[in-house]
């Protein structure tokens, strides 16, 4: 044997041996995506109107707070809209002192528009408008995070879906409890405590009679269950302080306990700031209520009975999974605005492994008949395209479990177009070596003409194909980029196998004997 | 062992005109079923709504789902799988009206089913997708099949000659409407994995298509462009063993697919085999006479004799019979492959 060719054999091995080792074994190495794992695919829009309008809502808040101690008296302060703060009712003779304070405050983030009659309207800029809603977008990014870690998910992915769409992808492969994990994963878990001012009442109308049905503008009407009424409406309702004294952003850690009726309940301990929030509250309010509300509705609202600084306990109907699931939610902190499922799809595992059994079966039996025949057909000469396209999959799998690429079902038949081209490669070498014969070539420059001639089709044919394969990754999405994926790793190495190979099989076999015959 | 006892000459190019026929009939009859049936049938992917598939503990009937299901209007149950116990359940898209969360549907199908008398059964899969999502994975699946194709078209033009490339786009514009109208006549409906198998035979089309491209080529280069639908004929022929094995043994692992596929892979592996068929038969009867057609066209319109205007732009292929066919040793196979075709 000449050397080149054992060269040549040396590093067929090798390559064999390398994806070999890199594939085996399959059920660890090869990552099955979604559709064959089994496990959930969620794609959520964070609402970013939703922290536009809360930012919006404390500068109101606090514009309104410095217009009182300056003095100002205007008829309303209100954000109505995610972007705008409106104004109404400035007094002629404080217009000036009115834009001081309102300018101060707000023209770092807000421009000021209008004026006649005394009404103001203060929208964001743009570039705070959008840093904004980025900014929520990655918050939420960063505590579906927490939660999907909490939860004990193997390779999760959380990442952002479209760039400037404010979407978010979430997967998680091999999830038993889906219904769970998806609330966890959208509960907003915004906890507030808010001192009540009036309330519990039956209906909105008591709980205003006193102020002749008006709620005033630092105030607003919440609501909660009404156990503590015992029973005699289904919700009561409370007027609380609009500003949260204390929020879930001041927690340190939160976790499910008991309350003093043995019910489940979760406990939470504030931080350094928090605590000092919450001992300033609860020390000014002894004897009054304070409501702690979960996503605008109050869980309960106890007694003040002393001061308190840095623990709490939220207590209410909970079930125990309940209470684990929002002790959970309101340690990975709260979502900074709400989210919607723009889809989601749950495969459930049995199905993914029916999925890759069925595609292991059509793949060995699609095998088995093309082998079968490329025997009967070729004789000799189809062993060398069997070894060729067997060997085409093992670098192609060795690969793709070296690059981490992610197996799909339409992956799998991107694996069986790949055995097709394999076959078809050594077809073509084949039926143009058999027509250089009947041309009355000797055998060997029979194969060397064939292959040589072959190599430039191939050669066309594999980069028009890598080119809408790349074109389709690019440009594709989720299951078409899994096929395209597995398609170009398979003509890559297919050029590999089917050219080189296949051909140092041939002289293996042509170096040993001077050969006036083959069997093709 | 081969195929054609010696080199088979079937005359295909001038049987075109018979092919284009069938062609035309088969996307007609699709095109009317899609018209009757309203439109083609999109799959979740691309329509957006929410689908399930339930496995029941007892064996079920659709229509006993259906029962169950009578609250929600619109639906669309069917037996799934061989268990007996699988059924899909399938609602269209809720109105996009502010504040419809998009796990409603799915949520009151479990709530009605759990309050019927069927017994217990297990949510397989649940697939909700939304109208921003479908829309966009319209775009994308469109987008990426026309970049795919506008590549495509660009690398044959640049590697052989422009007239080549619209010939392969044709053949596969022929081979998807055939898809699709064979999809539609077989009650498939569109779904992302189906458009995945329709890039694949894209690729697999615009495969063979170049193999013969690559055999005219050759071709012309050695024995000049004389009778040039002739040329493609002889080279369709040269290329008849290759393309049929090839499609037979792709078409075969298609049909395993097919068959033990399961029913997630079925409309996928039905789109593969009838593309594998098509992209075969428009290879023949579809791409090279269109690359004629259009070469022909391109010399009527340049005034050119009909013997120049086959000659594709690289380098290589543009040599003239008379500078430099005696230039090149006339093969021995030449001679017995040099019978022409009428056309």
């Amino acid at each position: 044997m000449k050397k080149n060719l054992q060269w040549k054999l040396l590093s067929i091995i090798a390559v064999a041996a390398l994806s070999a080792l890199a594939m085996f074994p399959p059920d660890e190495k090869i990552r099955l995506g979604l559709d064959l794992s089994g496990g959930v695919h969620m794609v959520l829009q964070v609402q970013t109107d939703d922290a536009l309008l809360a930012e919006s809502e404390a500068s109101a808040e606090q514009l309104q707070t410095q217009l009182i101690t300056q003095g100002v008296e205007v008829t309303s302060v209100a954000s109505s809209e995610p972007t705008t703060i409106v104004i109404e009712g400035v007094p002629q003779n404080r217009d000036a002192d009115f834009r001081q304070t309102a300018d101060d405050l707000l023209s770092l983030s807000y421009n000021r528009e209008g004026g006649a009659g005394g009404n103001y309207t203060y929208r964001m800029r743009g570039p705070v408008e959008s840093s904004l809603r980025d900014e929520s977008v990655r918050q939420a990014l960063q505590t579906i995070e927490r939660r999907v870690n909490e939860l004990g998910v193997a390779e999760p992915i959380v990442t952002p879906y479209s760039v400037g769409g404010h979407q978010i992808l979430v997967q998680l492969p091999g999830i038993d409890d889906v219904g769970r994990a998806r609330d966890i994963i959208r509960s907003t878990s915004l906890l507030e405590i808010k001192l009540v001012e009036e309330g519990p009442a039956p209906s909105r109308e008591v709980l205003l009679a006193a102020r002749n049905g008006i709620v005033p503008p630092n105030m607003e009407v919440v609501t909660g269950p009404s156990d503590v009424l015992g029973g005699v409406s289904d919700e009561s309702y409370y007027l609380v302080g609009r500003a949260a004294a204390v929020t879930g952003r001041d927690l340190r850690n939160a976790r499910p306990s008991l309350d003093e009726f043995n019910q489940p309940a979760v406990s939470f301990t504030l931080n350094r700031e928090g605590a000092r929030k919450f001992g300033e509250l609860t020390g000014q309010n002894i004897g009054r209520s304070l409501a702690i509300l979960l996503d605008d509705r109050v869980e309960s609202a106890p007694t003040v009975n002393g001061r308190i600084t840095t623990d709490g306990q939220i207590s209410g109907a909970f079930s125990q999974e309940e209470i684990e699931d929002l002790a959970l939610t309101l340690r990975s902190g709260a979502l900074p605005a709400s989210l919607t499922y723009l889809e989601e799809r749950t495969i459930g595992p049995s199905l993914g492994a029916e999925s890759v059994r069925a595609g292991v079966i059509a793949m060995a039996s699609g095998l088995l008949a093309v082998g079968f025949f490329m025997l009967v057909y070729y004789k000799l000469a189809g062993v060398n395209a069997i070894v060729a396209v067997c060997l085409n999959l093992v670098i192609l799998l060795g690969l793709m479990a070296y690059i981490e690429a992610v197996l799909t079902l339409p992956g799998i038949a991107g694996l069986l177009l790949t055995i097709g081209i394999g076959v078809d490669s050594n077809v073509l070498i084949f039926e143009r070596i058999k027509e250089e014969l009947r041309a009355d070539k000797m055998v060997r420059s029979a194969v060397s003409a064939g292959f040589d001639r072959v190599f430039l089709t191939i050669l066309d044919t594999h980069i028009a194909s890598l080119i809408a394969a790349g074109l389709l990754f690019q440009f594709g999405s989720g299951p078409i980029r899994g096929f395209a994926t597995t398609l170009a790793i398979g003509l890559v190495s297919n050029v590999f196998t089917a050219v080189f190979v296949s051909r140092t099989l041939f002289d293996v076999v042509l170096s040993r004997r001077r050969a006036a015959t083959l069997s093709i | 062992m081969s195929l054609f006892a010696k080199e088979p000459n079937f005359d295909f190019i001038g049987k075109r005109w018979y092919a284009v026929a069938l062609s035309a009939a088969l996307i007609t009859a699709g095109v009317v079923v899609m018209v009757l049936n309203g439109g083609l049938r999109f799959g979740i992917d691309f329509s957006g709504g929410s689908l399930m598939v339930l496995e029941f503990a007892q064996p079920t009937s659709e229509a006993a789902v259906r029962d169950a299901l009578t609250l929600i209007d619109e639906k669309d149950v069917q037996q799934y799988g061989d268990s007996g116990g699988g059924v899909l359940v399938r609602l269209p898209q809720a109105d996009p009206e502010e504040g419809t969360r998009l796990e409603e549907g799915a949520e009151r199908v479990l709530s009605l089913l759990n309050e019927s008398s069927l017994g217990e059964f297990e949510e397989v899969s649940r697939e909700l997708v939304g109208p921003v999502i479908g829309a966009e994975l319209q775009q994308r699946g469109v987008s990426a099949f026309l970049f795919a194709m506008v590549g495509i078209l660009g690398y044959i033009a640049f590697r052989f000659s422009y007239s080549f490339g619209v010939g392969a786009i044709v053949a596969v514009a022929h081979d998807i409407l055939v898809t699709f109208s064979l999809l539609t006549l077989f009650g498939y409906e569109l779904s992302l994995n189906v458009v995945a198998a329709m890039l694949t035979i894209t690729g697999y089309s615009v495969n063979d298509s170049i193999v013969v491209f690559d055999r005219v080529r050759e071709n012309t280069r050695r024995r000049g462009r004389g009778d040039f639908p002739a040329l493609v004929n002889t080279s369709v022929n040269q290329t008849l063993a290759r393309t049929i094995i090839t499609s037979g043994t792709t078409a075969f692992t298609v049909l395993a697919l097919f068959v033990f596929g399961g029913e997630v892979l079925r409309g996928f592996a039905f789109t593969m085999f009838v593309g594998v068929v098509t992209g075969t038969y428009s290879t023949i009867f579809i791409a090279a006479p269109v690359a004629i057609l259009i070469t022909q066209w391109r010399v009527a319109r340049r005034g050119l004799p009909a013997s120049d205007a086959t000659s594709p732009r690289r380098p290589q292929v543009t040599a003239t019979p008379s500078s430099d066919a005696p230039t090149r040793p006339t093969r021995p196979q030449a001679k017995r492959r040099g019978r022409n075709v009428r056309v």
